[in-house]
């Protein structure tokens, strides 16, 4: 394998790997929240105790995930150089707030979170429980804008000078942070955190019923759990849909990909899995129109009129004009100096095909064509686990609100297995994110074998299975770490 | 029941005395610093060495400006 295959592999185990994390510090830390306000309302210490436990498993989860996310950051430098530069300050700012403003903020609160038991009020303390939660939630945000703007690269200026992208106003910052992908990921992502969140709180509680131990906290801790993660269901699936219309605008390569549409049309079918198909679904999901049109691989490859009249050019078109944008900004760099007028010709040709240069260093139109079954199969997968992740939820909230779990095994047992199955249905929705965006880096403009360092591929490989290594440890690690505190359990808690 | 606290303390005795009365938590304490020395102190200084250390800016733009516009190496990379 050559070394953008070596590279990409080794962001996507560091993103899978820090994404094993996230979602359930965002998870735990809106459960964990929702239980101390309810000690706070209600001066029940059940409920402090409640809420402490869940708060031990949060930081483990949150010890072994720390600074996962650095590891990327170190990789866009190594790895991807060409990247870095280019992106410019359209992605270094975002991150810079990230770090600067949510992530110390997220690291103060937590702090009294965990030392300012009996130190501090009930309600700074409580404060800072939110607090923790929320500076995690930001985070969450500015990291999504800027990939977000991978998606949807919005606000941007190229200087052909530095060959950077730039925010050249205030307006383009905004238009940055209010980038429509970036927003709709946003929800869909803190949202897909809260259902894990919760499915991990209700699967926990119903191995202590399985077990018969600690039944009250269980039953509680179940039904807090379950509404957090129905309340995360129902805005993944709002958030969901805003994605696939956003797809169909920005992105409709892959959404058809997702789809395995290789021809579009108005009307379109949704198809559940290949053979079984729900008609004008795809329409109404992509356009809110049930005859909207929803362009296949093949329209995308020979060009289309989409929805309000815009005729999109054909790949090989978009090719020509990006290999225009190329040559220009080689017949500027060569000429700027000695023939400004030459160089004005130049810079105006890149400015008119800037757009489409990413296109200029493909070989053939096929190029922009994602790996279609792991998109379509990841896409099926993560809306199949959701949709039981969300009846889990739902039964956990009817019989732990109605104390009816007696003799409901199979649905205890179920949600158990739903813990690991909620870590599979994220990472499926990220490899639909991140796998049906291919080839680019940055939509349109930036393939991966241009954003790549000149690296070797023996390098990277080495880098990678020292990483597997690093990471396997640190996983195994939290997970016995974990464990071992669901097993020694609850012990303060009194029961009735 | 809650004892009210005498007085809010500062930062510092927080986390001082946070530290000290550590039980369960002392292991991911030893965690995290094993984890941040592997990060900053092996993986930082071996392995992610970045690619452009030690160029001037314009070196830097000469570089990514002349790979962005190598489209002959980038065929070859596609063909691959």
């Amino acid at each position: 394998m050559d070394v953008i295959i070596w590279s990409r592999l080794q962001f996507a185990m560091t993103a899978a790997y820090h994404w094993l994390f996230v979602p359930l510090t965002l998870g735990l830390a809106l459960v964990m929240a929702v239980m101390e306000t309810i000690y706070v309302v209600r001066k029940d210490e059940f409920w402090k105790k409640t809420a402490q436990f869940w708060m031990k498993l949060f930081a483990v989860n949150f010890a072994v995930g720390i600074a996962t996310g650095i590891i990327l950051e170190f990789e866009f430098g190594t790895n991807w150089s060409n990247y870095s530069w280019f992106v410019g300050d359209m992605f270094g700012a975002p991150l810079a707030i990230e770090g600067i403003l949510a992530f110390f903020m997220e690291a103060t609160f937590f702090a009294v979170m965990f030392f300012g038991w009996n130190r501090v009020s009930k309600r700074f303390h409580l404060a800072s429980t939110w607090l923790t939660g929320i500076g995690a939630t930001i985070s969450a945000y500015w990291i999504l804008v800027a990939n977000g703007w991978m998606q949807n690269p919005v606000g941007t200026t190229f200087n052909i000078d530095t060959v950077r992208s730039e925010m050249a106003s205030a307006s383009a910052f905004w238009e940055v942070i209010t980038n429509p992908v970036a927003v709709s990921k946003f929800f869909h992502a803190v949202s897909s955190g809260w259902v894990t969140g919760g499915i991990f709180v209700v699967g926990v509680s119903a191995w202590y019923l399985l077990r018969g131990r600690n039944r009250k906290f269980a039953v509680k801790s179940m039904l807090i759990g379950g509404i957090v993660g129905l309340a995360g269901s129902a805005a993944v699936m709002l958030s969901g849909d805003s994605s696939g219309v956003h797809a169909a605008e920005f992105q409709p390569m892959k959404l058809a990909a997702a789809e395995g549409l290789q021809d579009g049309g108005r009307g379109a079918a949704f198809t559940i899995v290949p053979g079984i198909k729900v008609p004008k679904m795809l329409s109404i999901l992509a356009t809110h129109d049930m005859d909207g049109y929803v362009p296949g691989i093949n329209d995308i490859l020979a060009g289309y009129t989409d929805n309000d009249g815009n005729v999109i050019p054909s790949v090989a078109e978009k090719m020509t004009r990006g290999r225009a944008a190329l040559d220009a900004l080689a017949e500027y760099r060569a000429a700027r100096e000695s023939d400004p007028e030459v160089a004005a010709a130049a810079r105006a040709v890149v400015e008119a095909n800037m757009q489409y240069m990413g296109y200029g260093h493909l070989s053939k139109p096929e190029d922009v064509v994602p790996p279609v079954g792991v998109v379509f199969w990841a896409f099926r997968f993560m809306i199949g686990l959701g949709m039981l992740i969300a009846l889990v939820l739902l039964l956990a909230v009817l019989f732990s609100w109605k104390d009816k779990l007696e003799g409901k095994k199979w649905l205890l047992w179920i949600a158990v297995i739903c813990i690991p199955l909620a870590y599979l249905c994220g990472q499926c929705g990220w490899i639909v994110a991140e796998v049906g965006r291919q080839p680019w880096t940055i939509q349109g403009l930036l393939p991966v074998n241009v954003a790549i360092s000149s690296l070797s591929a023996d390098a990277v490989r080495t880098t990678f299975f020292v990483f597997l290594a690093v990471f396997a440890l640190f996983l195994a690690i939290e997970i016995r770490i974990m464990i071992g505190a669901i097993r020694k359990g609850p012990e303060e808690v009194k029961e009735d | 029941m809650d004892s009210r606290p005498r007085k809010t303390p500062s930062l510092f005795s927080l986390y001082r005395d946070g530290f000290r009365n550590m039980t369960w938590g002392k292991p991911l304490v030893w965690l995290i610093i094993l984890k941040l020395v592997i990060l900053f102190a092996v993986l930082r200084v071996f392995f992610f060495r970045p690619a452009m250390a030690g160029l001037s800016e314009q070196e830097k733009i000469e570089a990514v400006s002349g790979r962005l516009t190598d489209v002959d190496q980038t065929q070859t990379t596609n063909n691959n």
